[in-house]
Parts: structure tokens; sequence; C-alpha cells
């Protein structure tokens, strides 16, 4: 699907195949935001969404990830360019901005925990915890995988097999951007109404 | 258009995208939160949402460019089907459940005088 141009066969199915996974990461996903959904009213004295959301704070997250998902796009064009270090570094870049979202958001939960205000709470709490501790998950997975694909373009190159896994970690960066935007608008946007 | 200048416009739009709802919610409250509406706000954040969806697929995802047959399309939209048949009909069952627990059933109105004890 992306740049097919460049494409043998193979490497079109193993980007495919990694598609089919994150679309059924998208149903996994589904399945939390509507558990969070039904809940989110249900705060059994503990507090509701709109006293712990902190707007300009989650911009900042948002912020930070969309440009993450920008670098990790420069950082694919350097990869069709041949460009290896160019590539290196915007894939170090991209992990920068992760890790930083990653850090904000272990602050976010470290200061609601400190508040006595943890997933055990309220029912409210445990599918917020869950939906976006699923996400940091996949955020923090992501940039282990990244130190990994980085080790093998610095390594080996930019060859056939080492350009199809960047795809695929590509392809899970920008996925993982736009569960946060569906995150940012019904959790945040919408709690703070 | 070349390709770094489809990733800065799809970054551009994304910002954009982000911000806007912020600004309308500022608006929202600074107009003592009733105009725009409540309503109206859901609906415009549900809108940017999507957009900003479509802003991630079509210029960094590149799902417009898919040669045919669109195979990663029909996966998206079979997922996006489940999505919606899942959050939809979880919101739907829940909101019904929620309404029968606190709703008197009409026929038993009159008919059976309230319990005033436990006996």
């Amino acid at each position: 699907m992306t740049h097919p141009s460049t494409h043998s066969g193979q490497a079109d199915k193993v980007t495919f195949g990694f598609w089919v996974y994150l679309m059924s990461d998208c149903v996994l996903f589904a399945g939390l935001f509507a558990t969070y959904a039904v809940l989110r009213t249900a705060t059994f004295g503990g507090p509701a969404i709109d006293s712990i959301v902190d707007l300009p704070y989650v911009l900042g997250e948002t912020l930070l990830l969309l440009t993450s998902s920008f670098t990790m796009g420069l950082a694919m064009l350097a990869a069709h360019a041949g460009k290896k270090h160019l590539t290196l570094a915007a894939l170090t870049a991209t992990l920068m901005l992760g890790l930083g979202f990653l850090t904000m958001e272990v602050y976010e939960f470290a200061h609601l925990l400190g508040a006595g205000h943890g997933p055990g709470t309220s029912a409210f709490l445990s599918s917020f915890f869950t939906l976006l501790g699923t996400h940091g998950l996949h955020v923090a997975l992501g940039s282990v995988w990244m130190l990994v694909v980085m080790a093998h373009v610095y390594v080996r190159g930019l060859v056939g097999g080492t350009r199809s896994k960047l795809m695929c970690l590509g392809l899970f960066w920008h996925f993982l951007d736009i569960i946060w935007i569906f995150i940012f608008t019904f959790v945040y946007l919408f709690g703070s109404l | 258009m070349t390709r770094l200048a489809s990733y800065i416009t799809g970054f551009a739009l994304s910002v954009v995208l982000t911000v806007l709802p912020l600004v309308l919610l500022w608006m929202h409250e600074a107009g003592g939160h009733t105009y725009p509406s409540h309503t109206m706000m859901y609906a415009a954040f549900v809108v940017f949402a999507v957009l900003q969806m479509g802003v991630q697929l079509y210029f960094f995802l590149h799902m417009g460019e898919e040669a045919r047959p669109r195979f990663n399309l029909m996966a998206l939209s079979f997922a996006l089907i489940v999505v919606a048949i899942v959050v939809g009909g979880t919101l739907w069952i829940m909101d019904n459940l929620s309404r029968g627990q606190h709703e008197q059933l009409p026929f038993i109105e009159g008919v059976i005088t309230p319990a005033t004890s436990n006996d």
C-alpha cells in the first residue's frame, strides 16, 4: 500500500499482513472505548473526568505524538531515498518525541495515583487507566521496537528486510497516532465539556 | 505534490484539526456554556476527529495511492464496521438497560400497591 513502486511482492504481503494485525488492534481499542463510554459516569464518589482533565497538558502530549508521526514520515522518505544517516536521525527524533509523550503520560498517571485516584477507585478510573494504559503500552513497545529497527538499519543498512521492518514500524506509529486522536476527542475533549 | 510536501501538508492539517476543537471549547466556555450548545460541541468534536483520521490515513498512511484491488482499504472498512457495531451496540444496549432500571412499568402501577415495609 505505501510506496507501491518501490516494493517487491513479498514486502507488499508483509505490510498487508501487518495491516491486518493493526485492524484487529483497532477492534481491541473499540472494546476499550466502548467500556470507557459506558463507565465514564460511574465515578463511585471518586473524581469525575472533568476534574482530572488538564487540557493544555493534553494538548502538549498530542502535539508531541503528532510531531513524532511527522518525523516518522520523514524517516520513511529518507529510507526510500537510501539515506541511512538521515533515516537514523529522523528515527531518533521520533523516539525522543515518543519518549517525551510517555514521560508526560507516566507523570499524569503518577499524579493521579499520588492523589489516591488509582484504577481501583471507581469503574470510571478503571476504564480510564485501561484505555490510556493500553495505548501507552503500545507506544512503549513501539519505542523498544524502534530501537531494534534502528540497530538493524545501523548495522545492515537499508536493505530489503530492514526496509520492510521499517515500513511496518511506520504503519504502527501512525496507527497509534490515530488511536490517540480518538482518546483526545472522546476522553479529554468530551470530558471537559 | 512531492512526498515531502504531502507529509508537511498532513502535519499542518493535523495540528490545525487538533487546535480548532480547543478554540471552539474556549469559545463555548467564554459564551457561558450556552453557545455553541453542548450538542453542537459534541458533534463538532466528532467531525474534527473523523477529519483528523482522514488526514492521517491519506497523508501519512497513503491510503489513496493503493493499487487495485485495494485490500488494505477493504480490511480497514471491515474493521470500521466492526468498531461501529461494538461501540454503537454497546452504547445502545447499556443505555436501554440503565433506562429500564429507573422506569416504572406502567401496567404494574395501580394494580400492585408499592410496599412500604419489607414484609
